[in-house]
């Protein structure tokens, strides 16, 4: 084959490949652009029942999200209740046993006991939006709160404002940070890191306005609660079999 | 020398001076501030844009089954839920080069008995040991096969039904009766379970045989049948697999 016929050939191999590669790179351009927001409203859903307080979803959060590894810095954690026959309730924070594991005391005084997971409610209707000086925080289209770091001041008032004390200050930013539902796996249709992680299925994720999906079954199928709704913060994280000692 | 503005006010011009150093800052902000700090839309986008950007570490699992076989044992069996990662950790990284990044193997007893140490708050019926004498020391994975796990031996009496009643009783002070002990169980009721049923003890006196004061057996929880519980049977106060006793 001589040279004139080689490039001849060449050129019959790269031009089609150059414009398919063009195409493809367009294609994941588009893919990216593709998520439209206005077509989803992400809710969860949280059997109590199934929660055997592992704290997986903790470290998962943590590691996912970059969340300081501290036990005072969470986006999700757990509460464990235990109700006492003399009527206390004392409420423990599984850290994903940072800091060691969970005792349970003199089994026979108590008279009921369980683990309830608890993250940003993601409001319908989010005191923390109202109070925010600067307009650092607010609610996307599809339903997410979300804070805007470059414009936090660290002032601290959404942390006071949230009645479930899901916000917390990131210690190196000193900005105001929560959960997000791991807004970067949801946009791009995967679970957040908590639900992936969860052995029980204690945490089921999706859209409130889908007709059938795991989140819509649970919602149809169980007798449901969500926390402090005298606030009308409108919650979109709803517990099925919550007992009535959680706050 | 008499300048065009000598008969301007001292006091005004300074305000003019000021005046115009905040014009000029006003006008310095504005052109200076990018528009992702002064449009709301814009900065509310940008956000948006910088959450989405950032880096996904857990893969998720469908990922894993393109190439674990693994994945196919696991779906059969207990922990069919589970995600790889769950216990793997997270596995992007393996994910996109899976020759450099490889996820954890988790081989030691503490990480199984993370979930499966016995717990009071934790749901009836979830399987749980107490590490203390379940074999201590062992690893779990020499008997169990994380990916199916399974009791060593296959339960094939009453507990291949009602695995959820012999764990809790396995943990009760009940847990040395056999359940024919209490229940008479026709042959016929492995075969049709539904319409052949096993009995359940229906009157007093048949707990009473451990539990009267008169009973012959020895250190059982003993109580008067004639004044205590007055008409209610025993099993709606005392769960008869996980007796609660004051």
């Amino acid at each position: 084959m001589d040279r004139r016929k080689f490039v001849t050939k060449l050129s019959f191999l790269l031009v089609p490949g150059g414009v398919i590669g063009t195409f493809l790179k367009n294609a994941s351009a588009r893919a990216a652009e593709l998520y439209n927001p206005s077509k989803h409203y992400y809710g969860m859903g949280i059997q109590v029942n199934k929660c055997i307080g592992c704290g997986r979803c903790v470290e998962a959060c943590k590691e996912e999200n970059a969340v300081p590894k501290d036990p005072f810095y969470f986006r999700t954690w757990v509460e464990r209740y235990l109700i006492k026959k003399d009527g206390t309730c004392t409420v423990q924070n599984i850290d994903g046993r940072i800091s060691g594991s969970v005792e349970t005391g003199n089994e026979k005084e108590i008279m009921r006991s369980f683990f309830v997971p608890k993250l940003c409610n993601q409001c319908d209707n989010p005191p923390c939006v109202q109070v925010c000086p600067v307009g650092a925080t607010f609610k996307t289209e599809d339903g997410v709160v979300l804070v805007d770091d470059n414009r936090c001041i660290g002032c601290r008032y959404c942390i006071q404002a949230c009645p479930y004390g899901a916000r917390y200050l990131d210690p190196e930013r000193e900005t105001a940070d929560k959960c997000t539902f791991c807004y970067h796996r949801i946009t791009k249709g995967m679970l957040p890191a908590c639900v992936e992680v969860c052995p029980t299925q204690a945490r089921i994720f999706g859209d409130v306005r889908s007709s059938a999906s795991p989140l819509t079954r649970f919602k149809r199928m169980n007798k449901l609660h969500v926390l402090k709704p005298s606030l009308n913060t409108e919650p979109k994280v709803a517990y099925s079999d919550l007992d009535g000692e959680v706050r | 020398m008499r300048t065009p503005f000598h008969k301007i006010p001292d006091s005004l011009i300074r305000i003019l001076v000021v005046f115009v150093i905040l014009v000029g800052l006003a006008l310095l902000l504005r052109f200076l501030l990018p528009s992702s700090l002064k449009d709301r839309p814009t900065f509310v986008a940008a956000t948006v844009e910088r959450e989405m950007a950032k880096p996904v570490r857990y893969a998720g699992s469908n990922v894993c089954a393109d190439c674990h076989e693994e994945f196919n044992l696991k779906k059969t069996g207990y922990h069919r839920n589970l995600s790889c990662e769950t216990c793997h950790g997270a596995a992007r990284d393996h994910a996109e080069n899976p020759t450099e990044a490889k996820p954890t193997m988790p081989r030691l007893r503490e990480f199984c008995v993370r979930c499966h140490t016995y717990n009071a708050s934790r749901p009836t019926g979830f399987p749980q040991i107490n590490p203390a004498s379940h074999n201590p020391l062992k690893p779990c994975i020499v008997c169990h096969n994380p990916h199916d796990p399974k009791p060593l031996t296959v339960p094939h009496e009453c507990g291949a039904c009602h695995a959820e009643i012999e764990r809790t009783k396995s943990f009760s002070p009940h847990v040395q009766l056999a359940c024919a002990t209490c229940h008479n169980v026709p042959e016929q009721h492995k075969v049709s379970p539904r319409v052949i049923t096993a009995t359940i003890p229906g009157e007093r006196e048949f707990c009473g045989k451990c539990h009267a004061k008169d009973s012959q057996v020895k250190e059982t929880p003993k109580i008067d049948l004639a004044t205590h519980g007055e008409k209610y049977l025993c099993w709606q106060c005392h769960y008869p697999h996980m007796p609660e006793v004051d």
